[in-house]
């Protein structure tokens, strides 16, 4: 005995198949090939996002702002030497002339390369903490050792960039959540007008016994399936789509830009799109029949 | 014989009009044959309705198979009309469904396996003088034909109620009495059958058959006890 069910075979007979063609399914692709590229473009930012963080956090630039070349030499000097002894430093480094004149190439031109010219020295620090409380002995410990030094946080300077980042994260999250209650609203209405169009056979069904729960199985089982299906097409082609773009970045050879690709647990997260939202479609369908089909004996 | 169903002042009213059904009180006792006589209009199939479940009374009590069917919860109801086989007026075959499909659809709603399934269908389908139809589907069947589908349908369960509802309507007379004479065999084997029909020449098929008359909603014969012809009645 088979209790509570109809075979699957018999099952996909029962409800006319040729009705409604199907448009379900490729509502669902359009809706998954949304969600898809929201939820791409939301795990690429988050990713960027801890990225850049992590990249931030106990990253110092110590300038040494003294005109005078020899006094300028020797404070670098002595803020290295304070630096590298100065407890939760874990590097410190000086950043060589040519890599500063190729930084102000931009707006110096060749003028930058001139070794008269009294260009800041700058030496790049990695802290291993990045509290506030790491970041101000050190400061105190450089100024006393080299008074013409002024210490940077890089993560002052792109904390807005990295709120932004987070901002979009959360819209995108906020995206994704908005088209799974449209997918769930539009399941609603589709097992609705289902249900309506095989009346006649759930009437009969119900005056030979069929139970609620039996009628339900028959739609949900349908509509899980087109959303499966449509599901598929639509994250597939979204992959492809949010694969090209990533192949179109790495050419740009941008730092910030770099950060925004996809790890193999997010690309796991998207294939597993389809089978969320057919869950989804199941558990809007059952409650969208179970409910209508309570308003009749 | 124990009573199987039991009537007790039952009224129905559809909507605000007037009562379709008025003071019904019968029993029916369990492997017996009746046959629900009355004209057109006179509240046949709103009686049978009542009897399948499909409806329940604006008042009064119904008993079937010694509970009670009016304040039955909604979640028992499929339980009983599992025990129920009907043969309904307009046939109500599921138009997509081959007459084989249509005929073990209550068997696999009850969760019969599908090996248990082909079978009993086909000889049901041989019963019925379907053998030769089994993938046609109802939209390709004579009204005849589609009647004898629903008949299949409605015995293939073993119920022990079975409801008829002008089951010879669209038959030819061979086969109203072949029909006849499968409800006589099914009641034989302990069916309660109530077969609803204005064709007085079935009447007289079923020696053992009790008659209930409706007019207008109400039942002439409250005990449920009549012969036929009824008295003075010609046949």
């Amino acid at each position: 005995m088979n209790i509570g069910f109809i075979t699957a075979a018999a099952d996909r007979r029962l409800l006319d198949e040729r009705r409604g063609t199907r448009a379900m399914m490729w509502i669902m692709a359009i809706m998954l090939f949304l969600t898809a590229l929201a939820a791409a473009l939301g795990l690429a930012t988050l990713a960027a996002t801890t990225l850049l963080d992590r990249q931030l956090v106990g990253r110092l630039t110590v300038q040494i702002v003294e005109p005078s070349a020899p006094a300028r030499t020797a404070q670098t000097a002595a803020a290295l030497a304070a630096l590298r002894s100065a407890p939760g430093v874990r590097d410190a480094v000086e950043v060589d002339r040519d890599r500063l004149a190729t930084l102000l190439r931009p707006w110096l031109g060749a003028d930058g390369a001139d070794p008269e010219l009294p260009i800041p020295a700058m030496i790049d620090v990695d802290l291993a903490s990045g509290s506030a409380a790491a970041v101000a002995a050190v400061s105190a410990a450089v100024t006393r050792a080299a008074p013409s030094a002024r210490v940077d946080r890089h993560e002052s300077w792109m904390s807005p960039v990295s709120s932004f980042m987070r901002l979009v994260t959360w819209l995108t999250a906020g995206l994704v959540a908005l088209i799974a209650g449209a997918t769930a609203a539009v399941v609603i209405l589709a097992a609705r007008a289902s249900l309506e169009t095989h009346r006649e056979t759930i009437e009969v069904m119900h005056m030979l016994g069929s139970t609620d729960m039996q009628i339900a199985r028959l739609f949900q089982r349908r509509i899980a399936l087109d959303t499966l299906l449509g599901g598929a097409v639509g994250t597939v082609l979204a992959v492809a789509v949010t694969a090209a773009m990533g192949a179109r970045l790495a050419t740009l050879g941008s730092d910030l830009l770099d950060g925004l690709s996809l790890g193999q647990r997010d690309w796991a997260v998207l294939a597993m799109l389809p089978f969320a939202f057919a869950l989804l479609a199941t558990v809007a369908a059952r409650y969208a029949v179970l409910g209508a089909l309570r308003k009749i004996l | 014989m124990a009573n199987i169903v039991q009537f007790e002042n039952v009224g129905l009213r559809y909507g605000t009009g007037a009562e379709t059904l008025s003071d019904v009180s019968f029993t029916l006792s369990s492997g017996a044959f009746y046959f629900l006589t009355g004209t057109s209009g006179a509240g046949k199939t709103s009686l049978l309705k009542l009897l399948y479940l499909a409806q329940r009374p604006t008042r009064g009590g119904i008993r079937l198979f010694g509970e009670d069917a009016v304040t039955l919860p909604r979640a028992r109801l499929p339980g009983f009309r599992r025990r129920i086989g009907v043969v309904f007026q307009d046939f109500r075959l599921v138009p997509h469904l081959s007459a084989y499909d249509n005929i073990a659809l209550p068997l696999r709603v009850s969760g019969v396996a599908e090996s248990d399934i082909d079978a009993p269908v086909r000889e049901m389908l041989a019963w019925v003088g379907l053998d030769q139809r089994i993938d046609a589907k109802p939209p390709t069947l004579s009204g005849g034909e589609q009647q004898r589908v629903a008949i299949a349908r409605a015995v293939i369960g073993r119920p022990e109620i079975l409801v008829a509802d002008e089951p010879t309507g669209n038959v030819d007379p061979d086969m109203a009495e072949r029909l006849l004479h499968l409800f006589d065999s099914l009641n034989r084997l302990g069916t309660t059958v109530v077969v609803a029909t204005h064709d007085f020449h079935l009447l007289g098929r079923i020696p053992d058959a009790h008659m209930m008359r409706l007019d207008k909603g109400r039942l002439l014969d409250p005990t449920g006890s009549l012969r036929f012809p009824p008295p003075g009645e010609a046949a």
